[in-house]
């Protein structure tokens, strides 16, 4: 059976090559390709967000009745992540090498911390209360 | 049922908690690289020497220890889920009786003065038991115990072993009844604060951090799960069979022969993140793996050292070769990793304040700069720079302390110097940030 968890944390370091790749790229001046690599890991990224807003997050509160919870943190920081990836788009349009570099630093951390905390505990606790539905909850997430 | 409140951020201390310890550090630095650059080549000798060992407390409980509590205190709530009871009292408390202890220990050991001593020991059991049992009662109370949480425990109870006897050496009740056997229990002390304390909390640390900073694969499971209990365990047979010698069970070759099983355990631990870093993700240049890979390799260098000490009688006799093994796990090894992770933890922690900050006051007019704007890698660079100089030269002041040992003292002086530069900036450049948010919360709510 597969899990939301091995599914979710799969996808995750999708999302980590994208930016490793854009990075590089950028760091080394590549611009024409940098941005190419950029789109990519921004998309991957937005279209995780959406699984886990639009699907998992509001399925997950109606189960547990939980609103103000772990959701709630989760949203916030993806808010927290959009704002970065808003300047370092800003960052690429102006091929500003320095700025999407720091920018770049600090979004790695938010989001290797965001991740920890989603694989080693919201995860599994959908598995938890989805149980069974796990499996239906990823196929609707994935249609989107 | 699984711990939802960890998930929570806003546990975490402010931000002037953990940062009084790392703007502490470098300071005692600059004392030590000051002591090194006056007295040179006197202090690289022996290791006996009691200015040799006021330097040693000066990195090790100054600049180690005192990184390594406040990164705890900050980092807990994020790394093992679990909030430090009262933290901000405590850590200031901690702090100060940290601080007093080692400048006075360190003052005791440079003048001989018999009430510095004794006040010394007095705060830095009062700084580090407080400290000890504030961090004992948040690592009881995590609810997933993850292999970061267990190294974190045995690390913690290495620190209070590593206290017990240094304050047993330190008060003198030894010699007062006759007891001529120190030198083994110095060894076990330093045993326990170095692969112990230090040791086990980077181990547990780099299970996280590592794979975190530079999107590395996990340590492999068997290690995570293992490495830590197995080093406690072999550290706690190697102090009986310590106690053994002094009480003339067996000869001191017993012991030394075990401590080469707990070695292999560190070799292993280095091997492994230099290969997990090798196969990172993240391949843009980057000063605290660079800091964090002169670690590994000071590690493995003072792993053959060792070797090279239990091979030969000619080196184990030399006064050098302890002095080496201590440069090489002091500061080529525990000074390497500790300062690397402060570039990570300031700028992060400066601008993650900031901008939880910024969001809840929905501004955007106060732009949070970014993890680079708090420290450049340039200004970074230099001061890995400065350090990695000063690290060759004190290994040259160890085998030529006549020609090297003032020149070692002022390159660690001047790498001191720019971590606090380094630090202060980031410090202040926050600051400023803070203030303009301040007023742009006075401003929004006079309208």
């Amino acid at each position: 059976m597969t899990t939301i968890t091995e599914t979710m944390a799969s996808d995750h370091r999708h999302c980590d090559e994208f930016f490793a790749k854009a990075e590089e790229l950028i760091a080394e001046g590549s611009w024409e390709q940098g941005r190419d690599a950029f789109k990519a890991f921004h998309d991957a990224t937005e279209n995780h967000f959406t699984m886990e807003e639009g699907i998992l997050f509001p399925n997950f509160e109606q189960r547990t009745g939980q609103t103000m919870g772990p959701t709630q943190m989760m949203r916030m920081e993806h808010t927290q992540m959009r704002q970065l990836m808003a300047d370092m788009e800003a960052a690429v349009t102006y091929e500003d090498e320095e700025r999407y570099l720091g920018l770049s630093e600090t979004l790695m951390m938010v989001m290797q911390q965001h991740n920890m905390k989603e694989e080693q505990m919201l995860y599994p606790m959908t598995d938890q209360v989805f149980a069974g539905d796990a499996e239906a909850t990823l196929r609707e997430m994935k249609m989107l | 049922m699984l711990n939802t409140a960890s998930l929570s951020l806003d546990q975490a201390p402010p931000i002037s908690i953990p940062f009084r310890f790392f703007i502490t550090a470098p300071l005692f630095g600059l004392a030590a690289g000051l002591l090194l650059l006056i007295y040179g080549p006197s202090l690289l000798l022996t290791r006996w020497s009691p200015m040799t060992l006021g330097l040693t407390h000066l990195i090790t409980l100054g600049m180690l220890a005192m990184v390594m509590c406040g990164a705890l205190l900050q980092m807990l709530p994020v790394l093992a889920g679990s909030r430090v009871p009262a933290v901000v009292p405590v850590g200031k408390t901690c702090h100060l009786f940290i601080t007093a202890g080692t400048g006075l220990l360190v003052f005791s050991f440079i003048t001989g003065g018999d009430s510095a001593n004794l006040f010394g020991l007095i705060s830095l059991a009062v700084g580090i038991g407080l400290f000890f049992f504030a961090i004992a009662v948040a690592l009881l109370r995590v609810k997933q115990v993850t292999h970061t949480v267990t190294a974190m425990r045995l690390a913690l109870v290495a620190f209070l072993i590593t206290l017990m006897f240094g304050l047993l050496l330190g008060s003198g009740v030894l010699g007062a009844i006759g007891f001529g056997h120190i030198a083994p229990l110095v060894d076990v002390h330093l045993g326990w604060g170095l692969l112990g304390w230090i040791g086990l909390l980077l181990v547990g640390i780099s299970y996280q951090v590592v794979p975190m900073f530079q999107v590395t694969p996990e340590y492999p499971m068997q290690i995570r799960r293992y490495l830590a209990p197995a080093i406690f365990l072999a550290l706690l047979i190697w102090s009986v069979l310590m106690l053994g010698v002094i009480f003339n069970w067996f000869s001191a070759i017993v012991p030394r022969l075990w401590m080469l099983l707990i070695l292999p355990g560190y070799m292993l631990y280095a091997v492994v993140t230099l290969r997990l870093q090798r196969q990172r993700k993240r391949r843009v240049p980057d000063i605290t793996m660079q800091f964090w890979r002169n670690g590994m390799i000071s590690i493995l260098l003072g792993v053959a050292i060792w070797i090279a000490g239990n091979v030969s009688e000619v080196i184990a006799n030399s006064p050098q070769y302890h002095l080496l093994l201590g440069v090489c796990l002091v500061v080529g090894a525990g000074l390497s990793l500790v300062n690397g992770m402060l570039y990570k933890i300031v700028p992060f922690l400066s601008w993650f304040h900031l901008q939880n900050r910024q969001l809840s006051l929905m501004c955007m007019t106060v732009q949070v700069p970014n993890m680079k704007e708090f420290i450049s890698d340039k200004a970074a660079r230099l001061q890995f720079n400065c350090y990695f100089l000063s690290l060759l030269f004190l290994f040259a002041a160890v085998i030529k302390p006549a020609w090297f040992a003032h020149l070692a003292g002022l390159l660690f002086l001047i790498s001191n110097l720019l971590l606090f530069k380094n630090l202060a900036m980031a410090m202040s450049r926050f600051r400023a940030t803070s203030q303009a948010l301040d007023e742009y919360m006075i401003d929004s709510k006079a309208e």
